[in-house]
């Protein structure tokens, strides 16, 4: 009994002393396309880390690689959906996005760099999701699109990626928005769930270690909805749900107001990193 | 939601140049391993082959099965003779055929 | 025998390897055994060789649902120096067969690409059947992890 408890102590005492295992992110550049994409820069002022890194540097060389020719993109799949969507009519008024907005190419470039935006109307920030179905009933008479359904996703991605090499910059001055940041900053920094684990347990205090076999990123947003190796295209409020749930704590709902805190917060977290949707992540 | 398949052929060629193509087409590709939330298996459903020919001669040819990923991609390399047309074609377990077409120029 | 805790576990943990190599019928080593069937049925009986054939797979998959997978094998791809089929085992799957690559001479080069599924740490297996029925095989591992948060 003693030479068994003397061997476990042994045997933790090994574990411990091998410590917490850590990587840098990668040095490496990325091109989709031939379109220059920052994957790392200096952060804005007030931000707690000195550079802000893209979800991308973390990720295995052949993971990298899905993401430079958009023809290996599985996420691009999404994008030429939304593309379909886009021109379809839908709604009593018989328009489509196309029929306001003409050719994304042009209208929508800059929207996936610089929203959530401040909406008046509703006196909340808005995001690309809202937009469109803001869209749909206030101008198409038609139905708002359910949290992931619908061509929601796909049309997202279709939206964002026009924006495809640009910085991420949020206008905090409009409305709200600042006072929508602070509180997004204390839904990043809270603690949830019987884990007792906040985004910045794992995004911040953790980044660059390993939770399993995951090498742990800044958890930035540049690329949602994002193409997952694992699961396929993701929102995301898909994937702040998905994260909350394994916190084990109730999981908000899509576009609740803490999750459009969240989103408006984590954004500007990611300022200066380029539009990089649709990405490849594991 | 199935969009068309994503072919990239280059434009153009010399004779006999042997080139790079890479195509990825929209597919679940269920496996059959799966089970639904009440326990049941999920029946398979996958392509099964792919084919590319150019001007009617084989090029290139898959068999696939399950273990291949959901949204099947391939690259593989084609000598091209002359100017002409690959034909793509992905063959469902339920019948269904997809197709796709690119045109190269031989200069 | 007078038994302590730890000859209790020590041959507990003992036995449990035995278990599963004896047994014949854990999942794993069935999908071996089927890999090498499947390799000689494709093979026609002959031993694959080594050489020629070169299969790239990751060293760690970033996770086991989309393994990007290369093969390429040396061939003039003229005449009688001829790659005819290339087939894809995965032999820790809880079915091994993961495709069958046909090539002809306007292939140009027998190289092909795809992303493949892997259940668990196993060998991937590519054979390559020449024109003149030669055989070649190579067998790289490949270490799937289980990944952090699911999300």
């Amino acid at each position: 009994m003693k030479r068994l408890l003397i061997a476990g102590v042994v045997l933790a005492a090994v574990f411990a002393g091998a410590g917490p295992v850590m990587a840098d992110p990668v040095d490496d550049t990325l091109e989709i396309d031939g379109i220059p994409i920052t994957t790392r820069t200096a952060s804005p002022e007030g931000h707690p880390f000195d550079e802000v890194y893209s979800g991308w540097l973390f990720r295995e060389p052949e993971t990298r690689d899905a993401e430079r020719d958009s023809i290996e993109n599985p996420g691009m799949i999404a994008v030429e959906d939304g593309e379909v969507l886009w021109s379809k009519v839908e709604g009593t008024a018989g328009k489509s996005c196309a029929s306001c907005h003409g050719d994304a190419a042009e209208s929508m470039k800059g929207i996936g760099a610089h929203f959530p935006k401040w909406d008046a109307d509703s006196k909340k920030p808005i995001n690309v999701e809202l937009q469109i179905n803001k869209c749909r009933t206030e101008q198409m008479g038609a139905e708002a699109l359910p949290f992931n359904k619908g061509g929601q996703q796909e049309l997202t991605a279709y939206i964002k990626y026009q924006s495809l090499g640009m910085p991420v910059e949020l206008d905090l001055t409009q409305g709200d928005m600042q006072s929508w940041w602070e509180k997004g900053k204390d839904v990043y920094y809270t603690r949830t769930g019987q884990l007792n684990l906040a985004c910045a347990s794992c995004h911040e205090t953790a980044m660059g270690k390993f939770i399993r076999a995951d090498h742990l990123s800044q958890g930035q947003v540049n690329g949602f909805p994002t193409y997952r190796l694992k699961s396929g295209l993701t929102s995301l409020h898909q994937r702040f749900r998905g994260c909350i749930r394994d916190t084990r704590a109730e999981q908000p709902k899509a576009f609740s107001d803490d999750l459009m805190a969240l989103e408006t917060y984590v954004t500007w977290r990611g300022t200066g990193l380029s539009v990089e949707t649709p990405s490849v992540r594991q | 939601m199935a969009s068309k398949p994503r072919i990239k052929v280059p434009k153009s060629a010399s004779a006999g140049e042997v080139i790079t193509i890479k195509t990825l087409i929209s597919h679940e590709m269920e496996s059959g391993q799966r089970k639904d939330k009440d326990g049941n298996p999920i029946p398979r459903q996958i392509i099964n082959k792919f084919t590319c020919t150019f001007e009617g001669q084989l090029v290139f040819e898959c068999d696939l099965d399950p273990a291949i990923s959901a949204n099947p991609y391939f690259e593989f390399n084609a000598k091209v003779p002359t100017s002409g047309t690959f034909v793509f074609t992905w063959l469902d377990d339920d019948g269904s055929v997809y197709e796709a077409e690119a045109p190269i120029e031989v200069k | 025998m007078n038994f302590t805790r730890r000859h209790v576990l020590g041959l507990t943990a003992g036995a449990a390897v035995f278990a599963v190599a004896g047994a014949r019928i854990s999942p794993a080593l069935a999908s071996a055994e089927e890999a090498e069937k499947m390799i000689m049925e494709f093979s026609g009986g002959a031993t694959p060789g080594e050489g020629k054939i070169s299969l790239n797979t990751p060293e760690i998959a970033e996770n086991g649902n989309t393994v990007p997978v290369s093969v390429t094998v040396e061939s003039a791809m003229e005449g009688d120096d001829l790659v005819e089929s290339v087939i894809i085992f995965a032999d820790g799957n809880p079915s091994p067969a993961v495709a069958t690559f046909h090539f002809t001479e306007m292939s140009g080069e027998a190289l092909a690409t795809t992303r493949i599924r892997l259940a668990k740490t196993q060998n991937v297996i590519a054979v390559a059947k020449m024109k003149d029925g030669s055989v070649f095989m190579d067998k790289k591992q490949v270490k799937v992890t289980i990944g952090g948060c699911g999300g």
